[in-house]
């Protein structure tokens, strides 16, 4: 595998268990409340495979488990497949790392690139990443998530198509 | 984004459900400050040019400044300087952006923490502070109750 370097990191503390953030990260259950619709699919176990699909069954995102320790770190390979311009973006790698705070549980997550991809194209996650976690932390603390207006991340999608 | 070269800087994205007005007197009002920024509460008359500083428990000042831009409830910019830790101190004033904008039922609160110069020092401490503070402030105005980590001063600092 190439080197996969962190260009964009996230943290948040959730005041909740371990295992629940890990629950509400891999099923389905809790991602189509915080993950814009998306269900999962994850097969626990290194070298598994992964999907994140839209509600009418489309494939989103497409990869593989490269690090499966539950409770406390998962790492998956991430081919984003559908918009069908983002099938130019080489993978990238999303880890989720917990870790226990006092009584809140810290969540770091890491998207990490094998090439110098530019600003613009970080863009698009630097914008999603936050909306997505302070939705699950909404999700586990109160039981709701409120909806988030979002615009399209222009900037990227302007990026991509001149790749 | 900033250019790397030329500055450090954190930035921080988080999305509560609130509204501007409430997310506003949170960020400055001690009764607030207090359950979510580690007991610390901010000595401030909140006008363009007076000064600002943030009171640890103690009495110590922790840091000081003074408002450079002040637009409730939407922008509020501070100049800020550590005053604690020599070491931090001499590396000068930062700056200090939140931007708060409505969107739907939450409000989107950008934090943005400036240092003219590369690798600061001042911006590495406060980017390990910076995620655990709005957590809990994001807590606070959600549930009602902050994350119980920064609800104290930590101890020997």
């Amino acid at each position: 595998m190439p080197e996969f370097r962190p260009r964009t990191v996230y943290v948040t503390y959730i005041a909740a268990a371990p295992e629940k953030v890990w629950q509400a990260l891999t099923s389905s259950e809790f991602t189509r409340k915080y993950f814009w619709d998306r269900d999962i699919e994850i097969e626990p176990r290194l070298g598994g495979a992964f999907a994140l699909k839209l509600p009418d069954g489309k494939v989103n995102v497409r990869g593989k488990v490269i690090a499966w320790d539950p409770p406390r770190k998962l790492s998956v390979t991430w081919q984003v497949e559908w918009p069908e311009d983002f099938r130019k973006l080489p993978e990238c790698v999303v880890t989720y790392e917990l870790a226990k705070a006092g009584e809140a549980v810290r969540l770091t997550m890491t998207e990490s690139h094998s090439w110098n991809v530019p600003e613009a194209i970080l863009s698009g996650g630097r914008m999603g990443w936050p909306a997505i976690l302070s939705g699950l932390k909404s999700l586990l603390e109160t039981g709701k998530v409120p909806a988030i207006q979002m615009e399209p991340p222009r900037e990227m999608i302007e990026a991509i198509r001149k790749l | 984004m900033t250019d790397a070269a030329k500055n450090s800087s954190f930035v921080y994205v988080t999305y509560i459900r609130t509204t501007p007005q409430k997310l506003w007197q949170a960020l400055i009002e001690p009764e607030f400050t207090r359950q979510f920024w580690a007991a610390t509460t901010q000595d401030c008359d909140w006008k363009v040019g007076s000064s600002w500083k943030l009171m640890i428990p103690d009495g110590r000042v922790g840091d000081a400044g003074e408002v450079l831009e002040i637009d409730p409830p939407q922008r509020l910019v501070l100049s800020w300087r550590n005053e604690f830790r020599p070491e931090l101190r001499a590396e000068g004033f930062s700056r200090l952006t939140y931007l708060l904008e409505p969107q739907g039922e939450m409000v989107k609160l950008t934090v943005t923490h400036e240092m003219p110069h590369p690798g600061s020092q001042f911006i590495e401490k406060v980017s390990g502070g910076w995620p655990i503070i709005l957590s809990s402030l994001k807590s606070l105005l959600e549930t009602g109750e902050s994350l119980e980590a920064t609800r104290r001063w930590p101890e020997g600092v």
